[in-house]
C-alpha cells in the first residue's frame, strides 16, 4: 500500500481564482488519519480559501481534493469525471466539521439545539439519542450547565466551544478550524484551545488554520507554511518553527517573538 | 476649607446608593394634562347627539353588519395566507441565480405593486369580457363561473399582498448574516431544510413588524371590495344607511369594529415579536420599561 493510499485527505495541484485573483496556485497537502496539521502563514496567503474548498464551499478549478477517498464534489465513473449533484455533494460535507472564525452559532436556538440540529436534520438522527451525545459533548467541552444558553449568553470562548461541540456531534472524519481563536479577547483564547488540545490527542483528524505558534508547537503532527497561494515548506513543528529553512517562513515567524 | 476629614465626608455623601430622585412634577403634570383633554374631547363627543350613539348601539351587533364584519374577516385571513406564501416564493425567485426566475418575480412585484388595488380588483371581476373563456389543456371552464365577487376579491388581494410581502421577506432574508446560509451550507443541510431551520426563523424578526402593518392595512383594503359588490364590513353599513340615512352612526359601527380587530392583532404582533427575539438579551418589551424605572440602564444596553 502506498502511501497516498492511507491518507485521509489528498489535495493535488489545487488552484483556485476568484476573477483575475489566483489565490491558491497549486496545493498539494497529504493528511493522514489521526494526523494534527496546523497550516501558517500570513493573511491573504489563501488558507480561508483552501478550507473552504475541502469541504467544497468553494468549487476549485484545477487539481482534485479527495476525503477518504472520496472525491470532493465529482465522481469517477467509466473514466469520466461527473460533477456530483448538490445532494451528493451535501451528503460528502456532512462528513466534515468546520469551526468557523465567527463562531455562525445558530442565535435563534439553543446551545443544545444548536448541537442537535444537523445530526437529526442531516443524519436523521433519533432524537433522544442526539440529545444524549450532545449533553456529552457539551460537557465534554466545559459547557453542561450552559445546554439551554442563547449564544448571545455566552461569552466568546464559550460560543467557541459550542461551535466545536456542534461540528463534533456529526461524528466527523475529519475537522476544519478556521483561525477559531482569532475573534477572541486574548484572555478566553486558551479555554479554546485547552479544548483543541484535547481533541487532537483523541485522535481528531484536524486541518487547523491559526496564528497561535503556541499550539502548533505542542499540538502539530506537522505545520504547514502557506504563502501567496503555495505550500511553502512543510514538516514537523520542531524544525518549521525553530529552524525554517525559507526565508518567507522566516520573516513571517520573526513576528511571533 | 481644605481638610482631608472634609473631601472624605463629601466623599461619603456621594455613594450613589443615597441618591434621592427627586419628584418628577412636570411629567405627572403632562399626564394630568393629556388625560384631561382626552376625557374632555371623549365627553364632548358622547354627547354630541349628532354622533347618534343610540343607533351605533342598535346596530352595532346587528345581523348584516356581523355578516360583513365575517367577510372582511374571512377575505383577509384567506388573502394574506395567499400572499404571504406567494410572497416567500417570489422572494426566493427573486434572490434565486436564476436569471428566468427572478426576472420573472420582478416582473410580477413591478406590476402588481405599480397598479392601483381598486383597478386590480375590477379587472378580475370583469375577466370575462377579456377572457370568457379559460382553458387550462383540454379543460376549460366558463369564466363567469370561476370568477365570482368572491374569487376576483381573493385573487385580486392576494396577488397584490404577495407583491408587497415577497419584498418584505426579501427584505428580511437579506438582514440575515451571510454566514448562517454558509454554515447551514457546511454542515451538509439542503437549501430548503437552511432556508426554514436557519435562515428564515432569523429574518422573521424583521419581517414580523411590516408583516403586521400589512395585515391591518389589507383589513381596510378590503373595503375595495364593495365595488365589486362583495358585502364586507363596509357595503354592509352602507347598504343600511342607504335605507336609514344614519350615515354617520353607521360609519361609526365600521369604524369601530376595524378598531376593535386592529387592537386584537396589535396584541397579536407583541406577542410574536417577543417569540422571535428570544434570542435576543435586553431586548424584551420588559426591559424597555425597566430602563425607565431603574438608573441601571448601563447594564441594560451593553450590547455584543
Ligand atoms: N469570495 C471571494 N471573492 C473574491 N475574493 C476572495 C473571496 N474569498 C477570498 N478572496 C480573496 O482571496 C485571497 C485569500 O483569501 P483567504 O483565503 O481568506 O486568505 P487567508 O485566510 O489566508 O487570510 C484574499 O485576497 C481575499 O481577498
Ligand atoms: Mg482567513
Amino acid at each position: 500500500m502506498s502511501m497516498s493510499e492511507t491518507s485521509l485527505v489528498r489535495a493535488r495541484n489545487v488552484h483556485k481564482a476568484f476573477g483575475p485573483l489566483e489565490v491558491l496556485k497549486g496545493i498539494d497537502l497529504d493528511v493522514a488519519p489521526g494526523e494534527v496539521v496546523v497550516i501558517l502563514g500570513p493573511s491573504g496567503s489563501g488558507k480561508s480559501t483552501f478550507l473552504r474548498c475541502i469541504n467544497h464551499l468553494e468549487a476549485i478549478d484545477q487539481g482534485f481534493i479527495e476525503v477518504d477517498g472520496e472525491q470532493i464534489g465529482y465522481r469517477l465513473r467509466d473514466d469520466r469525471l461527473i460533477k456530483l449533484s448538490n445532494s451528493d455533494i451535501a451528503v460528502q460535507r456532512s462528513k466534515i466539521g468546520m469551526v468557523f472564525q465567527q463562531f455562525n452559532l445558530y442565535p435563534h436556538m439553543t446551545a443544545l439545539q444548536n448541537v442537535i440540529e444537523a445530526p437529526i436534520g442531516v443524519h436523521g438522527q433519533n432524537r433522544n439519542e442526539a440529545v444524549r451525545y450532545a449533553k456529552e459533548l457539551l460537557n465534554r467541552v466545559g459547557l453542561a450547565e450552559k445546554i439551554d444558553a442563547y449564544p448571545r449568553q455566552l461569552s466568546g470562548g464559550q460560543q467557541q466551544r459550542v461551535a466545536i461541540a456542534r461540528a463534533l456531534a456529526i461524528r466527523p472524519r475529519l475537522m476544519l478550524f478556521d483561525e477559531p481563536t482569532s475573534a477572541l479577547d486574548p484572555e478566553l483564547v486558551g479555554e479554546v484551545l485547552a479544548t483543541m488540545r484535547d481533541l487532537a490527542k483523541e485522535g481528531l483528524t484536524m486541518i487547523v488554520v491559526t496564528h497561535e505558534i503556541g499550539f502548533a508547537k505542542e499540538a502539530a503532527d506537522r505545520v504547514v507554511f502557506m504563502d501567496g497561494g503555495v505550500v511553502v515548506e512543510q514538516g514537523p513543528p520542531a524544525e518549521v518553527l525553530t529552524n525554517p529553512s525559507h526565508p518567507r517562513t522566516r520573516s513571517f515567524l520573526s513576528r511571533f517573538i | 476649607m481644605s481638610g482631608s476629614a472634609s473631601i472624605q465626608t463629601d466623599d461619603r455623601l456621594r455613594d450613589v446608593k443615597l441618591a434621592h430622585v427627586p419628584f418628577p412634577v412636570t411629567r405627572l403634570a403632562l399626564w394630568i394634562f393629556t388625560l384631561a383633554v382626552a376625557l374632555g374631547f371623549a365627553y364632548i363627543v358622547a354627547i354630541n347627539p349628532n354622533f347618534g350613539w343610540p343607533v351605533v348601539a342598535q346596530y352595532l351587533f346587528d345581523p348584516t353588519v356581523m355578516q360583513g364584519l365575517w367577510v372582511t374577516l374571512g377575505l383577509t385571513v384567506v388573502a394574506m395566507i395567499i400572499g404571504v406564501v406567494l410572497g416567500l416564493i417570489l422572494a426566493i425567485a427573486r434572490m434565486s441565480n436564476d436569471r428566468l426566475a427572478s426576472s420573472l418575480a420582478s416582473l410580477f412585484i413591478w406590476f402588481f405593486r405599480g397598479t392601483p388595488l381598486l383597478v386590480q380588483l375590477i379587472f378580475w371581476y370583469n375577466m370575462s369580457t377579456l377572457f370568457p373563456r379559460i382553458s387550462i389543456g383540454i379543460a376549460s371552464w366558463d369564466t363567469n363561473d370561476l370568477i365570482t365577487p368572491l374569487t376576483a376579491a381573493i385573487v385580486g388581494l392576494a396577488l397584490n399582498e404577495a407583491a408587497y410581502m415577497a419584498e418584505i421577506i426579501r427584505g428580511g432574508l437579506l438582514s440575515v448574516d451571510k454566514g448562517q446560509a454558509e454554515t447551514a451550507e457546511a454542515f451538509g443541510m439542503n437549501r430548503a431544510r437552511a432556508l426554514w431551520r436557519i435562515i428564515i426563523p432569523q429574518a422573521m424578526k424583521s419581517i414580523v413588524p411590516p408583516t403586521g402593518n400589512q395585515l391591518i392595512s389589507m383589513i381596510k383594503a378590503t373595503s375595495l371590495v364593495s365595488v365589486i359588490a362583495m358585502a364586507d364590513l363596509l357595503y354592509s353599513v352602507q347598504s343600511i344607511y342607504n335605507r336609514t340615512f344614519e350615515i354617520i352612526p353607521m360609519l361609526l359601527v365600521a369604524v369601530l369594529w376595524y378598531l376593535f380587530i386592529t387592537s386584537i392583532l396589535n396584541v397579536g404582533q407583541g406577542a410574536i415579536e417577543r417569540y422571535y427575539n428570544r434570542g435576543d438579551r435586553g431586548s424584551t418589551p420588559a426591559d424597555r420599561t425597566k430602563e425607565y424605572a431603574t438608573p441601571m440602564v448601563g447594564a441594560a444596553h451593553e450590547h455584543v
